[in-house]
């Protein structure tokens, strides 16, 4: 009988990923409401110390493996070692982060255990004691309620959605083998690019301000970036804004780009094509600023200025930094 | 070389989606149907690796009867033949259940590499390429910016949050491909026209010698959260507006 919630830990060079506490405390939210323990499975190298940090956010047990061949991340060797450890434990549910990283171990995981998964989540609770997960589809235009009919029943959560919340259980630290030759592996990391900027992720931000088309040329993108500067925040962009050249690749949200759930979405210059909104639509707060009323973003901002965004964001910048002061 | 890309016919961008009142899934009347983005990318790398490797390259389809506009498309693109997987068993399947019917269709064809797009934009549940892989026996590399190959070997370029990742990989593998790698090709009149000619095989669950086991249920469909009205903030002067909006920001969503 399959038993236990588990979680896979993120972590890179020793230092955990937020994910993995909010996947912890998910995890023991899940776990009491079916009377059940809480696993974590932390692989890394010269990790051993941090892995009592997840007992904090209520995790019973952590099982940690300790070797040069885990950092960085490659999918054949956290698979193998997470599936086989999986297997011999044989929890009832196993939760990763839908990062970049948990997307890519998930579903590799998905097919290793032969089960079933619901991914980037919004929520997940308990009901007649299986996992019953809420998930966006066509990018948050419509919400599946997902199901699984096999152990384990796997699902990843969105980054920033959940809470992270302090409940203080052993965390116990237990070594295991992960049974991986390093010389069988297929693939290997063999340059980390770091980005720079030194902005976070735009899928981890708390606070994000986007230009769109009414930013009318890439280089009126210096006061949406000294408005984020203020802020703290990470700079996004439109569809149509990276199309058209003025911002990298890496900076689109929307459908066809980043999904993000910040706590503040400033979008400027953004009419709210349904791709863009379906790519922000569970951020908590969204302010629209825009010249043209009828844009779509306005019904789904919180707060809207209607005007000219080249008049307004410069003045929200300095009074935002008058109150920051 | 032997390429495969597997591709899925899902509802263009702009499309509404409405749910069924009953939450059995959604209302596709009306839905205007297009080749997943994601997945054209893997086209046109395939495209590409070919006109500088040489060799023969197959489009890998599950889907209703629809699905072979998108086959076509590919097709008329300039890969050379297709494979519909069309049995209304399918319908309902998860990524397990796609990926296996998917694998035991490729299995045995020569591939030395797959591409798939990163995730398809109607489930957005990304979980094939990988869940393939492992069916196969051979490594994945996924949401790939970049590609090159040398010989049985590729090295691929992985955004990741904060840093992109080199990563050198065995072939043959299964690459998911992300906006960036490339700017798919229109197809060409003639290349439409050709084709209308190129082989495309149907096969059904029976053939495949597969079973459809779904573990992975949708068991309900709901539109989104409805949000509470917002607040347009009125007046002439932008500044004053300005002033209001970090006000609120502050004291009353607490979010700055």
């Amino acid at each position: 009988m399959a038993k236990g919630v588990w979680i896979v830990a993120e972590q890179r060079y020793g230092a955990f990923r937020k994910i993995s506490f909010e996947l912890a405390s998910t995890a023991r939210k899940l776990a009491d409401q079916i009377g059940e323990e809480v696993g974590a499975v932390l692989l890394g190298s010269g990790i051993e110390g941090i892995a009592g940090e997840l007992g904090k956010y209520g995790v019973d047990k952590v099982y940690v493996a300790d070797h040069a061949m885990f950092e960085p991340y490659t999918t054949d060797a956290h698979a193998a070692a997470v599936a086989r450890l999986v297997k011999e434990n044989d929890p009832s549910i196993l939760l990763l982060g839908a990062s970049t990283q948990g997307r890519d171990l998930s579903a590799r995981l998905v097919g290793k255990l032969a089960t079933g998964m619901a991914t980037d989540c919004v929520d997940v609770k308990i009901v007649d004691g299986k996992l019953l997960a809420s998930r966006p589809m066509y990018a948050g235009k419509c919400f599946g309620e997902v199901a699984i009919a096999a152990f384990p029943q796997m699902a990843t959560l969105r980054p920033n959605v959940f809470p992270v919340v302090e409940n203080s259980r052993s965390g116990e630290v237990v070594k295991f083998d992960p049974g991986v030759d390093p010389g069988q592996l297929k693939t290997k990391v063999i340059e980390v690019q770091k980005d720079t900027t030194g902005k976070v992720d735009l899928t981890e931000a708390n606070i994000i301000v986007s230009g769109g088309r009414g930013m009318k040329g890439p280089e009126n993108y210096v006061i949406i970036e000294e408005l984020a500067d203020v802020l703290g925040a990470t700079v996004g962009a439109s569809r149509a804004a990276v199309d058209a050249g003025w911002r990298p690749q890496k900076d689109q949200v929307g459908q066809t780009g980043k999904i993000v759930s910040p706590n503040l979405y400033i979008a400027c210059g953004i009419s709210g094509a349904i791709q863009h909104l379906a790519g922000m639509g569970s951020s908590k707060y969204i302010v629209a600023i825009n010249k043209d009323q009828e844009a779509p973003i306005f019904a789904r901002a919180d707060y809207g200025i209607v005007d000219d965004l080249f008049k307004v964001v410069p003045e929200l910048t300095k009074e935002i930094k008058l109150l920051l002061a | 070389m032997n390429i495969i890309t597997c591709v899925k016919q899902v509802p263009d961008t702009e499309t509404q989606i409405r749910v069924k009142p009953d939450g059995s899934g959604i209302d596709d009347t009306g839905i205007k149907w297009v080749m997943n983005p994601y997945d054209e990318f893997g086209v046109e790398e395939g495209l590409r690796l070919k006109e500088k490797l040489g060799g023969e390259m197959t489009i890998v389809s599950l889907g209703p009867a629809r699905a072979l506009e998108s086959i076509r498309t590919a097709l008329a693109m300039g890969a050379d033949k297709g494979i519909h997987i069309n049995d209304p068993a399918f319908d309902g399947a998860d990524a397990y259940a796609t990926a296996t019917a998917l694998a035991a269709a490729i299995k045995n064809i020569p591939y030395d590499i797959i591409f798939c797009g990163q995730r398809a934009i109607d489930d957005d549940s990304g979980q094939v390429g990988a869940i393939l892989a492992e069916l196969l026996n051979i490594p994945q590399v996924t949401v790939v910016t970049k590609i090159d190959v040398d010989g049985n070997s590729a090295k691929i370029i992985r955004p990741i949050e904060g840093a992109q990742l080199l990563i050198e990989t065995s072939l043959p593998a299964v690459v998911t491909a992300q906006k960036g790698l490339n700017e798919p090709r229109y197809a060409s009149l003639p290349g439409i026209m050709k084709a209308k000619k190129k082989p495309v095989e149907v096969r059904d669950a029976a053939s495949l010698g597969v079973t459809v086991d779904v573990k992975a249920r949708v068991v309900k469909t709901l539109p989104p959260p409805a949000r509470a009205p917002g607040k347009i903030i009125c007046g002439d002067d932008p500044a004053a507006k300005a002033k209001e909006l970090a006000r609120l920001l502050r004291e009353e969503a607490k979010v700055i």
